[in-house]
This record gives C-alpha cells, sequence and structure tokens, in this order.
C-alpha cells in the first residue's frame, strides 16, 4: 500500500486528507471524531476576535442541489465563523493537538483588517501548539458585509497586507484561504505570495441562491420569508476550482507555491486529480457533511490502490504532474483530427446521441429503421457531445485519425506536425512559423 | 373452519386477514420518492422504443420526464391524452411483453425503467386529485350506439362524447367495466378500481349507460343503425370453449371467466368456495389468474395443465414465474382426455403431447391428477355477429374498425385485429371514435 504521508510546509499528516475549515471542525468533539476516523488533519472553523461571537440564525443554513435519488450535488450555506467563544475554542485546539500530535492542527482565522487585532489573536493561536492558520478571505456572506472575509479576499492590496502581518506576528505556516468570487484568481493569489504566503487553499464558497420557493416566492435557505445568497460548495463546484486551482499552479508568477486543493472533493479520485494539478494536499467539507467522516476511508484507500497500480511511492510524485498538460486554447493542436465511433455491441439504442447531434450539433449520426446508429464521418466534428450524453460508458469514444489519413469532413490529409492557432491561417494575429 | 387440506370443494380455507393480503394489490403504488427514482431511470431516448411498443401510443419519455419534474398530474394528462384508462392499463398490461420489453435498460441490464407503475402513480395521482380533465366539445345533437361498456366501447364512448356527441352505451351486465370490472385477477384492481375508473370517465357527461340490454336478445344491430347515426360494437367474447373430453360435465368443472367473475364480484373472499386439488386447463392470462387466485384462495394443490410446450404459452414469462412464485405448478404438454369421478370429479386425466412439427399429437401416455376442481381456460368466443362479415372467429374489421355495414364499427376482442389486450381494445375503441367523428363531422 503506498504511503500517503504527507509533508505540506513542513506540516506532517498520514494522509493528504484534512478536513476544511467548517462546521465539521467547530468543536473538539466532532475533531476527534475525525481523527479517530482518520482523517490527516484539520483546518480548525474559523475563530474571530476576541469578545462577543458572532450569532447564527435561527432558521435553516443550509440549501441543496440534488441528482438523481436525491444525491447532493451542491451545498450552500448561510453559517457563519465559529459562534463559541475564542478562548473555549483555543483550549479545545489545544487539548485536541496534544492528544494527536501526529495529525495536522491549522488554525482558521478571520478578524478585521487592523494589525492589532492580528496583533492580538496570533500569539494566543500559537499557544495553542497548532501547526499552522489559514485566513479566511473567503467567506462569501455575513462576515463580508463587516469588511472580512470575501470583502478582504477581493482586494488583492487587503490580502498582502494582512497575510504580512500574519508573517510578521506569527511564526508558523500561513495559508491563505482564497474566495472563487473574483474575475481572476491569479491577482489574489500572487497579492498573498507577496505578504510572504507559505501556502493558498482554494477554493472558498461560490454566492449562490441554491433554489426558489415558488409558493413563498422566497430564495431558500428561508428564513422567516427571506434568503440571502449563501456559499456554494459541494461536488457542483469541483470543475470551477480545479480550472482555479490550474491558474495559479501554471502562472508563472505563482508557479511553485503550495496549494491546498478545495472545491468538491468526494473521492479519492478526485482529490487525486486537485493534487495532479498542483495541490500538495487537500482539504474536504461536504463528502463529510454528507456522508459523516467515514468517507475518508475510501479516499485513503482508493489514492493508495491507484498510486500502487501507478507505480507512485509518495503524494509529492503526483503533485503538480498534470500541470505541464494544462494549456491556452490557441496551443490546442488544430491538426489532431478524431471522430466519435459507436461500438454497436454496447448501444442500447436510446438514439440521445442521435438527438443531441441531429437537434443540436452537427448532424454527423445516422439512424436507421432499425435504431443503428452510425457517426457520419464526413460531418463528424469530434465534439465529444455524443460521448458526453450517451447512459453507457465507453460506448461511444473518439478515435483520433491517424496522420496521412485523410479527413472525410474537409478532405485534408491529417498532418503529422503540431500546428496551432497562433500560426494559422486564418488568424489575423498569426506569426509565420519559425 | 376449514384449511387449504380440507377436502372437496369448501370455502374459508384461509383466514380473512391471510385473504385480505393475499388480495392486495400486487405491486403497491409507489410513494413519491420511489417515483421519482424510478423516473430517474429513464434516458428519455429519441423516438422511443417504448412507444412504438405501446398499442395506444402513449408518449413515455415525456410523462415520466413529467414526473420526474414533479408534475405527475401533467404527466396523466400525457397518459390519458392517448389511452382514457390510463389507470387500468397501469395494472392490467403485460408491460412485460410491450414497453417495458422495449425499454432499451431492458435490453442493457435486464431491468427495464418500471413504466407501468410509473403510469400507475401519475393517473393515480390525477385521479385522486380532480375530478375528470377534459372538457367536452359543445353538443352537436348526433347520437352514437356503443355496444359493450368494456375497455373498447368505453374508450371509443369517451372520445366520440368529447367531440359533443351523445353516446348510449349498452351491455350485456348489470354493470359497466367489462373485462376491467369482471375478468381481471382481484390483485391487479383493488379497491374497485374498475368501477371508480368507469365513474370517473363518465366526468365527461354527455354518456348514457343502459345495462342488462345483449346484442341478439335484448337489442338487434338493425334497430340501433336506425335509430343512431353510428354503431361501435365492442362485445368481447362471450361465450367459452368447451374440452370436449368425457366427464366434463361432472359437478366442480365450470369456466375459469366464470370464476374470476365471481370472485371479483364477491364482498366476502371467506364466502368463496375454492377446491382443494385444483387443475387449470389453458395457457394464457385466464389461466394463470384463474390458478393464482385459486391458491391465493387457500386450494392445497394448483396445477395448469398446458397442452404444448412453455414457449407456447401465451401467459408470458412474467406471469408464469407469478404463478410459479406463489406455488401454482405449470404443467407442459399434456391435455384432458378425461374427467374422472362419480358425480362430482375427483380426478383429471391427461395425455401427454408432443410435435416433431406435423403437428400436436397425444402419445398415448395418460396421467391422472387429483382434483375436485377444473377450471376450463382454453379460450372464449364471439356469441354474436349481428350478421356482419366474419374474418375466422371475429367480426371483420378494416381501417380505424370499419365493419361491413356502413355505419358500424367494432373494437376491441370482438373485432380482428390486434392481440386481445385491454390496452390494444383502448386503442381501437379511440381510433374508432375519431373515424366515428370524422363520418359524423362530413
Amino acid at each position: 500500500m503506498a504511503d500517503l504521508t504527507t509533508d505540506f510546509l513542513g506540516i506532517k499528516s498520514p494522509n493528504p486528507f484534512w478536513l476544511a475549515s467548517a462546521p465539521p471542525t467547530d468543536k473538539e468533539y466532532n475533531v476527534r471524531r475525525a481523527f479517530e476516523a482518520g482523517w490527516g488533519g484539520v483546518v480548525w472553523k474559523t475563530l474571530g476576535a476576541e469578545g462577543p461571537p458572532v450569532v447564527n440564525v435561527n432558521g435553516p443554513r443550509y440549501g441543496a442541489i440534488y441528482g438523481a435519488d436525491r444525491r447532493l450535488l451542491g451545498l450552500n450555506n448561510i453559517e457563519l465563523i465559529t459562534d463559541r467563544p475564542l478562548e473555549t475554542n483555543l483550549e479545545e485546539i489545544t487539548r485536541v493537538k496534544a492528544d494527536y500530535p501526529d495529525r495536522a492542527m491549522i488554525v482558521s482565522i478571520m478578524v478585521p483588517c487592523e494589525e492589532q487585532a492580528w496583533k492580538d489573536i496570533l500569539p494566543r493561536v500559537a499557544a495553542t501548539g497548532a501547526d499552522g492558520i489559514e485566513l479566511n478571505f473567503g467567506c462569501p456572506h455575513g462576515m463580508s458585509e463587516r469588511g472580512m472575509g470575501a470583502a478582504v479576499g477581493q482586494v488583492p492590496e487587503y490580502i498582502e497586507m494582512v497575510t504580512r502581518w500574519c508573517k510578521q506576528y506569527y511564526d508558523k505556516p500561513v495559508i491563505v484561504k482564497l474566495t472563487p468570487n473574483i474575475t481572476d484568481v491569479r491577482k489574489p493569489a500572487a497579492a498573498a505570495m507577496r505578504g510572504g504566503a507559505d501556502a493558498v487553499s482554494l477554493i472558498n464558497t461560490i454566492n449562490s441562491i441554491t433554489s426558489v420557493n415558488l409558493d413563498t416566492m422566497s430564495p431558500e435557505p428561508s428564513i422567516d420569508g427571506k434568503g440571502s445568497h449563501g456559499g456554494y460548495c459541494g461536488p457542483a463546484v469541483k470543475p470551477i476550482a480545479m480550472s482555479m486551482v490550474s491558474e495559479i499552479a501554471r502562472n508563472p508568477e505563482t508557479h511553485g507555491l503550495p496549494i491546498s486543493g478545495i472545491g468538491g472533493i468526494t473521492t479519492w479520485r478526485d482529490a487525486a486529480e486537485f493534487i495532479s494539478l498542483g495541490c500538495g494536499n487537500v482539504q474536504v467539507c461536504t463528502a463529510a457533511m454528507t456522508y459523516g467522516f467515514k468517507v475518508v476511508q475510501e479516499m485513503i484507500s482508493g489514492l493508495s490502490q491507484w498510486m500502487d497500480e501507478k507505480g507512485y511511492t509518495s503524494v509529492e510524485e503526483v503533485v503538480g504532474r498534470a500541470v505541464p498538460n494544462v494549456t491556452d486554447w490557441q496551443y490546442l493542436n488544430l491538426n489532431y483530427v478524431a471522430k466519435a465511433k459507436i461500438s454497436q455491441d454496447d448501444c442500447i439504442k436510446c438514439g440521445r446521441c442521435y438527438a443531441a447531434c441531429e437537434d443540436t450539433s452537427h448532424q454527423a449520426i445516422a439512424m436507421s429503421d432499425d435504431r443503428t446508429f452510425r457517426v457520419i464521418d464526413e460531418e463528424c466534428v469530434a465534439c465529444n457531445l455524443c460521448v458526453d450524453v450517451c447512459p453507457v460508458e465507453g460506448c461511444i469514444t473518439m478515435e483520433p485519425m491517424a496522420p496521412g489519413e485523410v479527413d472525410p469532413r474537409t478532405g485534408k490529409v491529417v498532418e503529422k506536425e503540431y500546428a496551432n492557432w497562433t500560426t494559422h491561417p486564418n488568424n489575423p494575429g498569426a506569426v509565420a512559423a519559425e | 373452519m376449514s384449511t387449504p387440506m380440507t377436502p372437496g370443494i369448501a370455502k374459508a380455507r384461509l383466514p380473512a386477514e391471510t385473504l385480505a393480503e393475499n388480495f392486495d394489490d400486487l405491486h403497491a403504488p409507489f410513494a413519491p420518492h420511489e417515483a421519482a427514482v424510478a423516473a430517474d431511470r429513464c434516458y428519455f431516448c429519441h423516438d422511443a422504443p417504448c412507444v412504438t411498443a405501446c398499442p395506444t401510443d402513449i408518449d413515455i419519455p415525456l410523462f415520466i420526464r413529467q414526473i420526474s419534474t414533479g408534475t405527475p398530474e401533467a404527466a396523466a394528462k400525457t397518459i390519458f391524452d392517448q389511452n382514457i384508462l390510463g389507470g387500468m392499463c397501469a395494472r392490467v398490461c403485460p408491460t412485460e411483453d410491450l414497453c417495458e420489453q422495449a425499454c432499451v435498460r431492458e435490453l442493457a441490464e435486464g431491468k427495464p425503467v418500471e413504466i407501468g407503475r410509473l403510469q400507475r402513480h401519475a393517473t393515480d395521482t390525477l385521479m385522486a386529485k380532480q375530478s375528470h380533465p377534459y372538457e367536452r366539445a359543445p353538443e352537436t345533437g348526433k347520437k352514437v350506439a356503443v355496444v359493450g361498456a368494456g375497455p373498447a366501447g368505453m374508450a371509443c364512448a369517451h372520445r366520440v362524447a368529447m367531440h359533443g356527441h351523445d353516446v348510449t352505451i349498452y351491455d350485456a351486465e348489470a354493470k359497466a367495466g367489462g373485462l376491467n370490472e369482471f375478468g381481471i385477477a382481484a390483485y391487479k384492481s383493488t379497491d374497485d378500481f374498475a368501477a371508480r375508473e368507469v365513474d370517473w370517465l363518465l366526468g365527461i357527461g354527455g354518456i348514457t349507460i343502459k345495462t342488462g340490454m345483449r346484442l341478439g336478445e335484448q337489442l338487434v344491430l338493425d334497430d340501433l343503425v336506425d335509430g343512431f347515426s353510428a354503431v361501435f360494437l365492442a362485445v368481447g367474447l362471450g361465450g367459452v370453449n368447451a374440452l370436449r373430453s368425457a366427464g366434463e360435465d361432472k359437478e366442480g368443472v365450470r369456466d375459469a371467466v366464470d370464476f374470476i367473475k365471481e370472485l371479483r364480484q364477491a364482498s366476502d373472499l371467506t364466502a368463496l368456495p375454492v377446491g382443494r386439488d385444483v387443475v387449470v386447463i389453458g395457457g394464457g392470462m385466464t389461466a394463470v389468474d384463474a390458478a393464482v387466485q385459486s391458491k391465493l384462495l387457500g386450494a392445497q394443490n394448483v396445477t395448469i395443465a398446458y397442452r404444448r410446450g412453455r414457449e407456447s404459452m401465451s401467459a408470458s414469462e412474467y406471469e408464469q414465474d407469478l404463478a410459479a412464485s406463489k406455488g401454482v405448478r405449470l404443467m407442459f404438454n399434456a391435455q384432458p382426455v378425461a374427467i374422472h369421478g362419480n358425480g362430482a370429479v375427483c380426478e383429471i386425466e391427461l395425455e401427454y403431447t408432443s410435435d416433431d412439427g406435423s403437428g400436436l399429437k397425444g402419445t398415448g401416455e395418460t396421467v391422472r391428477l387429483a382434483a375436485d376442481q377444473v377450471f376450463k381456460a382454453i379460450g372464449q368466443t364471439l356469441t354474436t355477429n349481428g350478421g356482419l362479415e366474419m374474418d375466422g372467429r371475429k367480426i371483420a374489421v378494416t381501417g380505424a374498425g370499419r365493419t361491413s355495414r356502413a355505419g358500424v364499427w367494432a373494437g376491441g376482442d370482438c373485432a380482428s385485429g390486434g392481440d386481445d389486450l385491454t390496452v390494444t381494445a383502448v386503442a381501437e375503441g379511440r381510433d374508432a371514435a375519431m373515424d366515428i367523428h370524422a363520418m359524423l363531422s362530413a
């Protein structure tokens, strides 16, 4: 079984699966259960400044999006940071860390954008023996209205400034958690790096309204007939998160900056994908909130099995393996030509490929009276829609054409050489190939 | 109280609670979440094979999608637009031979989308909520006679009435419904569904039902043709084929359809007698319905004896499995030759058969089964044709049910073409109605 031990910023954990700062990590009781279940680390739910803690709503905090059979695909929440006294949290963190020295213990913090506020809290956090801190610059609701959370994360200068204070007043790793509610995630990541951040973690939740109650006309979750946008997370946000992670990983300015990946990680495979895109570890919340802490056991066994099968001996070996293959559209090989192919043995004759192609794409699938579906190579642009809508995995495949073959759609010979848009004759800005 | 072991024909072989349980819904209706999960399995196929397989052409992918989006009432409208008896068809259709057999998931996994149960979910939801979902067109003053208040007749009457014509339905029985009311296993139509469906269907208005009127007795076709603009015959198959075996007249030998009818109309199942050793002769749905219900009433041994092999049995594989699961023995290649007993039947003698390709022949070897009750289920016949041209043993029809006589249409089991199924009868009734309407509007 592959060794899943992870060293992230010098913080060791038995596996790369940490629980993200969220309701599952709000109390000693939960965190002890998480560690007993096998989680490699936790990011304790965000602490606020000394004084009366925040209050939460007393009605529904979560809203959901479902797939078939009420499978939870997306969750949103309007919960705030911890609503328990600071001292209580600090005492609990100290006790748990002492009892689980081999697990990563990170403390999430969110206090006002004033140097003194950070100066006050950081030594108290340091005294817990925690392994590092995570700056919550991402929470999109409630706290942002008070100038914290996403309100900081949306202003790169604030990120840099606060990060610098933290590095100044705290001597262990500082992770900056980024909000996705911005247009270009590279900017806040670069700001964190300039401020001296040891790592970034992303994504925090996305502004969202999950549903509207059509009887009361209130967004849900509804509090006495009104709703507010919440933070969206769960499997539905994974593609957005992975894109943002990859942007940071391949941006020359931030390349090499350690990343803790967050966003819809539900299985070992999700985790492996985030790691391949440059994450040194991953953080999980919705999967645990949906299925309980036990899900980590599948993540551990699955990742080990896959690593064994691939011959990877450490998580470190996987980190960033896919990053060189993430590129811009303009660099994609336009001489690569594929055609859809339907396996008649696997086809169950539902006709979804036909409807999709005929109604919404390129009329490249023929249907016979006996419901045999066949790709018309002369029309097929290899868009992949038929593959995506086919209910049978592996029934329709995209088969690359070999160089030298003639593409029946264009009548052109498939070239062996790579050529992209930058040199394409149709590109007004094309530069001649050297 | 008697038990399954009590010899002869006896009532109350099982306690009332057991009987109630045995004759409850064969398939419990879907709870809303079950329906949602079942609906989610539908792939929404293009030009879906299930629709092609449905004799009434219900847009199945559409109604299932309407269920999955939380509008089972709209789903029901999609169903009723094509099949006004969609509620009964959801219960009695041999879906395993029709839509569910054609379902691509049957091909893929051997587990089709449960179309029948989903249809029931939709139709039950609407029928529980709404008195009647269609509005009748302004009255035309035209009069149409429908003979037979079974599925074909009711479907025709509804469609004709909906277009504004006045309909009089004549039926030989004391109440409407035809085979839905008298001829289907009780566990497929619980809580008096057939009668409730008739009442609901009549909500369209413009339909009068006259019972106790049998064609060839109280009714004469010539009079109907004279008195109405159009006549639709849907008289079914009222006669029963004879075994033509020695001893057929012994006590304890009866027609399966009569037994099924008596059972359907019984208000107290503990008062309904059944044999200890029951033998049903036949290979169709009627044979299965009689055999299974005998078993459920408490018969100790029930055997279906069919003269041909399993592959020729007209009862579907699903029905065969159902019978077997209830403890009915299926015996193939055995034909009755004699019924023995002193006054009442006590044994049936069957001859083994074989077919080497030149036709079914007895082998000369016989076997005797203990039997204190024998049900004949070897097919029904037309009792009267009103002097119309015949196609084999049924009234000849062309197009949308047109008979050899102008102004007279026929459909359902009495007419040629199509399988003898409720759903086929509904389709024929509906199509004849549209043809009649077109003729009346011309």
